[in-house]
């Protein structure tokens, strides 16, 4: 939300220029143990109370979950999915939804806005909403549909992981808020560590595939899940087995970005050459191009909210 | 709760049945993730349906809603049968020993003493055959015919896993392997923890529910235990405070008793209450039952209070009966009573057969409204549309809303559902015009007190008498309201073992109730509560966490009733020689001239193994009852009776006789008898119920419990909603012979239809929170539906089972 705080930045969109790289900042994660966690919402009213957003009261359409899906006031909701097991027994998974942190952000890659979004060198990843331009890229680029277009000033919206929080030593308003200690928070490696010791606990229940969500596809992530099952993720209200940037992006923000770089280069080199050769060209016959490295083919389509 | 909230933590299986402690205490239910996952603990689910406590269940086995006696009666024959239970602990720490009466029976539903014109029972041929000693005769062999043991085999024979899965639905498979779970514990070393709420309170037979719960957990030796007990998880923050404080209308302070209109005299009220012991060297605690009573006069009339007016004995009021909430609503309906004060309480909302409520209130000729929110209750006669359909012109009631603190204004003591007293100060100035409740309460008083100076009265002498000590007497502060409760000494108290000793001086605050007397030297106003504000200090504001144990009874936090003990008979953690039945049980031990560990010990403290000294120290027996002979309403054994509506014909476990169909010691009012549906009208079993997201009526008051659960919702099995054609989302009319709500319908795999003897039976889940004031979207209250029938012991209303039909709206 803001990057007046201390953390430093590793990564900004739409930008060139080096990141500070003195100061050693370890990495955070935020663990999610699913066999944990009882639904009961107490971090979904954290996250309205410690962020100051109130979504509006709606309506019930048929399930626990409320509200009903994400939104530029809803950063985090719990996703409620009743699964029976090819052995008939009834599970009711229960998943804090909200943005996973990627190592390798697709927001952020896909972002056109210079510092919309920023990457701490603790991991978390954060919209800075003063440089948001809402061209809804991030939402594209999001493997997880998290980012959220506020219809109110059109600015992208998602999870902090409470940088402001965690900039002073705090945990994120969910952990401190969660009661059965579902939710839990420390060095991405301390949370290795703890989700080991309790996926040890669900395998000695019986749970033989129990396991940690820490998708490399994107790179690892700082939100990361205990499943029961880790070995079908998709059961828990869909979450991807195999999240990777969508291919458009990444192949635009990752293979191709040299070359593209390199084809600019050429460009004002030829240009250059052109203009001591041939002289100026006339305004209309510029060629504006359909993408550079700031403006993706895909850039503005509507945003899915 | 026996034991407390952090000692969840020791259990090695925790029950969760009668309650759902992940949905209605998150808070509390930390400890139960805690014991998963530091103790390999595993979680059992008993429940109609599949809660938010059961997601994290081990296992998982359904129940038809109001059936749990049957269900348990058969763990107690699978315990008996297979002789997987604790035999020493039953042998030296329960009643099975002892020998009932020749005239004690039982035959297809009813006790013997059975009067059906007064559905009621006289418990004399349930005591204990008495020996020439003057002690109850007991078979240290458990095999006597007439022993309790022998007794309950006979009793509970009918309670086969095929009964259980006729009556309750359970399959066999399901049932066995709760069976094999719960069993598990009967060894030394082992234990489990019931944990238990409204559950199991709110049915008309809720107490005895418990008590089913209790013998097992007796039969298991879990009792005393750390990670053991029955825990009940209570409702409100304060509500295990309310029932310490005896706000009950046969209840004095401190479970002391009210006297009924026939105990006129003092020394036979007295005399009843002290019980005796009915075996040899045992404590019998409440001999001091004389001491308790004359300190509680004592604190509240002073000087007024002598032993020649028997300790202003007069002055308590006398019951012609019980005047529970359901009595009191049924005297407005007859008209008969017509003035009420609310505090902190939205009966509208909160009772049964909403109608009747309405009806009640309308017929009074003024209504007190002291909250601090505009509760349905307060707007009764106002139109609210389809929600609140009344006619506020034919409505004569006046209503007085009087504005008052909530908990965050105020200071004071909370006593938890661990019976710890924890000292709160307020957090923010309450709004606008609200007043403490003290303040409005001593406003009335003293407005009421010069009143009668004025005018005179009937009877003046016990209001003119009160004790009124406080500093502030228009506003009693919270301090010295609670050092009027743990009491102090009012002349010197020496030492009755030396007296030259002098144990406390006059005007000094009292350290524990030992030092209590029966000759008006003493006054406190909660005897349990002797101790919480000590010449110490207030001790309920203690917050050291310290744990040198490592097992969680942290003595330094806050207070504990009684005497900071934190594990209720704790003395039954040992074995007979003194020694703990678990390594890792360090509560108490003999060490070789008296009793310590990490609790405080309950038995006396230099009471050496070799004496005897059981550690049930409340009880005349000095042992745990798992037959009791006198004080449960419908029998000195939990047995299965029907929900007042039921959805099926016959109650199995008694079949054909008409009057066990249900308790047949439960009131039921004539005109209330006329509201009950049949199962042809009314097909579906339904149970209230709370959820996370909301507290009670109060919170759809706050946006963001609004926004987590917006609108007025029913739980519907997806074999029903498919039957009736139900969408999920729908709107759907649930009706009951009582009245109708409209909600949506949330169709789910978690209510299953449950075959009971061939009748297939269905369940409608129907959460409370919604009403026609506040912020979430305005629902119908859903105790519209319920039927005002109570527990036959506690009158607690029924809502959690009775029986309605549906369709789409």
């Amino acid at each position: 939300m803001s990057s007046l705080q201390s953390l430093d930045i590793r990564r900004r969109s739409a930008t060139t220029s080096a990141s500070p790289s003195v100061r050693e900042q370890l990495s955070v994660a935020k663990l999610i143990d699913i066999s944990k966690c009882i639904g009961c919402k107490a971090c979904q009213s954290a996250c309205m109370e410690w962020n100051d957003v109130r979504d509006a009261i709606g309506s019930n359409v048929g399930v626990y979950d409320n509200p009903p899906d994400l939104s530029d006031k809803s950063w985090t909701v719990m996703r409620f999915t009743e699964h029976e097991t090819e052995a008939g027994r009834l599970e009711w998974l229960i998943r804090k939804d909200g943005c996973m942190h990627c190592a390798d952000p697709g927001c952020l890659k896909a972002c056109p806005a210079p510092g919309a979004i920023v990457q701490y060198a603790n991991g978390i990843v954060d919209f800075i909403e003063e440089n948001c331009i809402g061209c809804g890229s991030c939402v594209t680029g999001c493997p997880f549909n998290v980012p959220r277009i506020s219809k109110a000033d059109n600015k992208a919206y998602k999870c902090t992981l409470c940088s402001d929080r965690v900039a002073v030593g705090l945990e994120p308003a969910c952990v401190k808020s969660c009661p059965t200690g579902a939710i839990t928070f420390g060095t991405k490696e301390a949370m290795i560590d703890h989700a080991a010791e309790r996926v040890a606990d669900l395998q000695e229940r019986g749970y033989a595939q129990a396991g940690l969500y820490d998708p490399q596809g994107v790179g690892g992530t700082h939100v990361m899940y205990v499943l029961q099952h880790a070995d079908t993720p998709e059961i828990y209200h869909g979450l991807p087995a195999h999240p990777r940037i969508s291919a458009l992006v990444a192949l635009w923000k990752g293979a191709l970005k040299p070359l593209a770089l390199a084809a600019m280069g050429l460009a004002v080199l030829t240009g250059f050459f052109h203009y001591v050769t041939v002289g100026p060209n006339d305004a209309d016959a510029q060629d504006g191009g359909d993408g550079d490295d700031d403006h993706p083919p895909d850039a503005g389509r509507p945003a899915r909210i | 709760m026996t034991n407390h909230w952090v000692d969840i933590k020791n259990a090695d299986v925790v029950l969760i049945m009668g309650g759902n402690a992940a949905e209605a205490h998150p808070c509390g239910f930390k400890w139960v993730t805690e014991a998963k996952a530091h103790n390999k603990a595993r979680l059992v689910v008993v429940d109609p349906r599949f809660t938010r406590s059961a997601a994290l269940a081990d296992y998982y086995a359904p129940i038809r809603t109001g059936t749990d006696i049957a269900f348990l009666g058969g763990v107690i024959k699978y315990l008996l049968d297979s002789g997987k239970y604790q035999k020493e602990y039953v042998r030296n720490y329960t009643n099975a020993g002892f020998v009932v009466n020749a005239g004690y029976g039982f035959d297809n539903g009813i006790f013997s003493g059975y009067d059906p014109q007064k559905r009621s029972y006289d418990p004399a041929s349930w005591a204990y055959e008495m020996g020439p000693d003057g002690y109850a005769v007991v078979d240290p062999t458990l095999e006597h015919p007439r022993c309790v043991l022998q007794v309950m085999k006979r009793h509970y024979a009918r309670y086969t896993p095929e009964m259980v899965q006729k009556v309750c639905g359970t399959p066999p498979e399901a049932f066995l392997k709760v069976c094999e779970y719960l069993a598990s514990t009967g060894v030394p070393g082992r234990v489990m923890t019931i944990l238990y709420a409204l559950g199991w309170t709110q049915h008309s037979q809720g107490a005895q529910m418990i008590r089913t719960g209790a013998i097992v957990q007796l039969l298991l030796g879990n009792i005393g235990l750390p990670g053991g007990g029955m825990n009940a998880l209570r409702g409100h923050s304060n509500i295990q405070g309310l029932t310490d404080l005896g706000l009950l209308s046969n209840a004095l302070p401190g479970y002391l008793t009210l006297a009924g209109d026939k105990e006129q005299d003092y020394e036979a009220y007295i005399a009843k209450r002290t019980l005796k012991p009915l075996r040899p060297n045992q404590t019998s605690y409440w001999q001091n039952y004389p001491k308790f009573h004359v300190s509680l006069m004592k604190a509240w009339w002073g000087k007024a209070a002598t032993r020649e007016n028997h300790w202003a004995y007069d002055y308590l009021p006398k019951l012609d009966r019980l005047y529970d909430v359901l009595q009191a609503f049924e005297l407005m309906s007859q008209g008969k009573m017509n003035g009420y004060i609310c505090q902190g309480f939205n009966p509208l909302a909160a009772f049964p057969d909403k109608a009747k409520i309405s009806a009640g209130l309308a017929q009074l000729k003024f209504l007190v409204v002291i909250d601090p929110l505009a509760t349905e209750t307060s707007e009764f006669w106002k139109n609210y549309g389809e929600f609140n359909d009344v006619e506020p012109s034919k409505i004569a009631t006046t209503v007085f809303r009087l504005p008052c603190t909530c908990f965050a204004e105020e200071e004071g003591s909370l006593t938890n559902s661990s019976r710890w007293l924890q000292w709160h100060w307020k957090g923010a100035e309450a709004p606008g015009a609200a007043r403490g409740d003290a303040e409005i309460i001593a406003g009335l008083f003293g407005r009421l007190r010069a009143l009668y100076a004025k005018e005179g009265g009937a009877f003046p002498d016990p209001i003119r008498d009160l004790t009124w000590p406080y500093k502030v007497g228009e506003s009693p502060s919270a301090e010295d309201l609670a050092r009027e409760f743990n009491g102090k000494a009012l002349a010197d108290l020496a030492d009755p073992k030396d007296a030259g000793k002098l144990l406390a001086r006059s005007g000094e605050q009292l350290a524990s109730f030992a030092m209590l007397r029966d000759d008006g030297s003493t006054a406190s106003g909660c005897w349990i509560y002797c101790g919480a504000w000590t010449q110490a200090g207030n001790q309920m504001a203690r917050r050291d966490n310290a744990d040198p144990w490592n097992d969680g009874q942290t003595l330094g936090w806050a207070w504990a009733w009684p005497v900071n003990r934190r594990i209720l008979y704790n003395g039954a953690s040992v074995d007979p020689a003194g020694k703990p039945w678990s390594p890792r049980s360090h509560l108490t031990a003999w060490n070789g001239s008296a009793w310590a560990g990490s609790d405080v010990p309950d038995q006396r403290i230099d009471a050496a193994p070799d004496q005897h000294v059981g550690p049930f120290i409340m009880t005349a027996e000095g042992v745990a009852k798992l037959f009791v002979p006198s004080g449960m309403a419908e029998g000195p054994l939990p047995e299965h009776y029907e929900p007042f509506e039921s959805p099926v014909a016959a109650n199995l476990l008694s079949p054909g006789n008409p009057r066990s169909f249900s308790n047949p010691a439960a009131r039921l009012f004539a005109g209330d008898a006329a509201r009950l549906g049949k199962p042809e009208q009314f097909p579906y079993a339904a149970t209230t119920y709370r959820l996370t997201e909301h507290f009670h009526y109060w919170t759809k008051h706050a946006h963001i419990p609004a926004v987590l659960q917006p609108q007025q919702f029913v739980e519907i099995g997806s074999d029903l909603a498919a039957q009736k054609g139900i969408a999920n989302g729908a709107r759907v009319k649930v009706w009951s012979k009582r009245g109708y709500i409209v909600a949506v319908a949330v169709v789910t795999r978690r209510i299953k239809a449950m075959d009971c003897n061939g009748t297939t039976v269905h369940h409608i889940g129907i959460p409370i929170h919604w009403g026609f004031k506040g912020v979430a979207n305005a629902g119908y209250l859903a105790n519209t539906l319920t039927p005002f029938v109570g527990d036959a012991n506690t009158q607690t209303p029924e809502f959690k089972s009775f029986t309605v039909n549906i369709e789409k709206a």
